[in-house]
């Protein structure tokens, strides 16, 4: 505990970074799922290369990939945004299975209703099907929002400031207390994005009766 | 869009419209759904499409509000060909009830009845009084509104179908067999309803239908089809029922069945009862 007192300043810096690096992931992968997982639903013909295609970007693995990703961008070895970009592509490999199923769970009567009352094209995906998607959109978010918090943590092997690092520079100087706040932490975190999620989900979505 | 040139013309024509759907395979022939299908709906009146499932009745109704093209042929409206029309700009004009309601699921009752009023431009104060009017029009409480679809019974839903299609005072509605997932008891008290919300506000209604008791007791006109959209005949209810044109209709109104005869029985009292087939009472028989 006295090693939590005393390194308040190192932990908060942390979790700041820790923060910075995988809320930006999470949207960014939603929001480059939502037209991949659309695209998959509605061309049925190319769902199957564009849902597997996107799943096996989650093959790739985490070390290679933060040492690749420089050399790509020419951002620096250490430099944040390859640790975003990373978690990104890991989050829409998950995400845009879920949103294409979201967007096919919708049922036809609704749309054929959505499509008689005059909804023109653009209005009619952005006020009754993405809501209507949303659900099934947002369990798929939930997964990589844990994944994502997770995963992040990688990024302090190669120098890049998280909570992982309490793990990394823990391990070295053998601080156990330092290797559990690093965990407990990232766990934690986990546990209240999440449940802000749902309670997002419980706000945004009334018609829900429960979101699982 | 839709002037109304005068009191009594057509507002609804089909001339010779054609629908074929591409076969199952690319060596199959068209399938044909409608062929070269010819009516008019007059203004102001229920026109009900009736006939087997398959017959075309409901390609017909989707070629009104631009749901389905027709192959060739021309629907027109008071006369303008709908072909020239903005689809979207179409819909928004003409009210559109399905079987099972087809309520948008995450939007409250009062959302879904004020759908077509909010796309027409209609503020947020005008369209909560056209919710309440609608609401009241189709005799469901004012503390229904906050509702989901999700909350309601078939027969509320339905309700709640017919007064989102009338919420913008169209001069069209289109019904696609509206009443058919609702139990027998209800949809007689909806199919009444909406002969008294026409005949109050005079909108021009086109029917689908395969329940020939459901068609006799709304429409004005029965245009009862075979398959591929023919024509079989094309009479008001009475007219229908006293001149059958052939055999199909006779089959259709099921008049040859047995079970369908009627016979009267003089009761105790004096009074002429009305009995089927079996010597059930099916009502009594009032002196004109």
């Amino acid at each position: 505990m006295n090693w939590v007192t005393n390194n308040l300043e190192t932990i908060i810096s942390a979790l700041g970074w820790h923060v910075a690096l995988s809320v930006p992931a999470i949207v960014a992968a939603l929001l480059c799922s939502i037209p991949l997982g659309w695209l998959a639903h509605r061309l049925p013909r190319y769902s199957g290369p564009i849902i597997t295609g996107s799943g096996l970007l989650f093959a790739i693995p985490s070390l290679p990939l933060l040492i690749v990703l420089p050399v790509l961008t020419g951002a620096g070895m250490r430099d944040g945004s390859n640790v975003v970009i990373a978690l990104t592509l890991y989050g829409i490999a998950l995400l845009v299975r879920s949103v294409a199923d979201g967007f096919n769970s919708i049922s036809s009567e609704t749309r054929l209703a959505a499509t008689a009352l005059g909804y023109s094209g653009f209005r009619r995906f952005l006020t009754v099907e993405l809501p209507l998607a949303a659900p099934i959109i947002l369990t798929g978010l939930r997964v990589v929002t844990a994944s994502t918090i997770a995963l992040c943590t990688v990024g302090a092997v190669l120098g890049i400031p998280s909570l992982g690092t309490l793990f990394t520079d823990g391990f070295q100087r053998q601080i156990l207390a330092e290797i559990m706040t690093g965990i407990i932490l990232t766990l934690g975190l986990a546990g209240i994005c999440d449940a802000l999620l749902v309670v997002l989900g419980k706000l945004l979505m009334p018609w829900q009766k429960q979101v699982a | 869009m839709f002037n109304r040139k005068t009191a009594t013309s057509s507002m609804i024509s089909f001339e010779s419209v054609t629908k074929t759907y591409p076969g199952p395979s690319r060596s199959a022939a068209d399938v044909v759904a409608v062929r070269d299908t010819s009516f008019t709906v007059d203004t102001g009146t229920i026109t009900v499409l009736a006939g087997s499932s398959g017959c075309g009745k409901t390609t017909l109704l989707r070629m009104v509000n631009r749901m389905v093209a027709p192959t060739s042929g021309r629907v027109l409206i008071n006369g303008d060909d709908i072909a020239h029309m903005n689809p979207v700009q179409l819909r928004r004009k003409i009210g559109y009830v399905m079987q099972h309601a087809g309520l948008l699921p995450h939007k409250t009752v009062a959302e879904n009845i004020a759908v077509v009023p909010r796309l027409n431009g209609a503020s947020r104060t005008e369209a909560k009084r056209s919710v309440d009017r609608m609401l009241d029009m189709v005799e469901l409480p004012a503390d229904m509104a906050d509702r989901y679809p999700a909350e309601l019974s078939g027969g509320q839903a339905q309700r709640v179908g017919v007064a989102r299609a009338l919420a913008d005072e169209p001069r069209i509605l289109l019904m696609d067999e509206p009443f058919g997932a609702v139990d027998p008891l209800v949809r007689t008290g909806l199919q009444q309803q909406l002969v008294d919300i026409q005949h109050e506000l005079g909108t021009t209604m086109l029917f689908v239908t395969h329940d020939m008791s459901e068609a006799l007791r709304l429409g004005h006109q029965i245009i009862l089809l075979a398959e591929q959209g023919r024509i079989m005949q094309q009479d008001s209810p009475t007219k229908l029922v006293e001149q059958p044109a052939n055999a199909f209709v006779e089959d259709f109104l099921g008049l040859n069945a047995v079970d369908k005869t009627l016979r009267t029985r003089t009761t105790e009292d004096g009074r002429t009862m009305i009995v089927d087939a079996h010597g059930r009472p099916a009502g009594f028989l009032e002196q004109a």
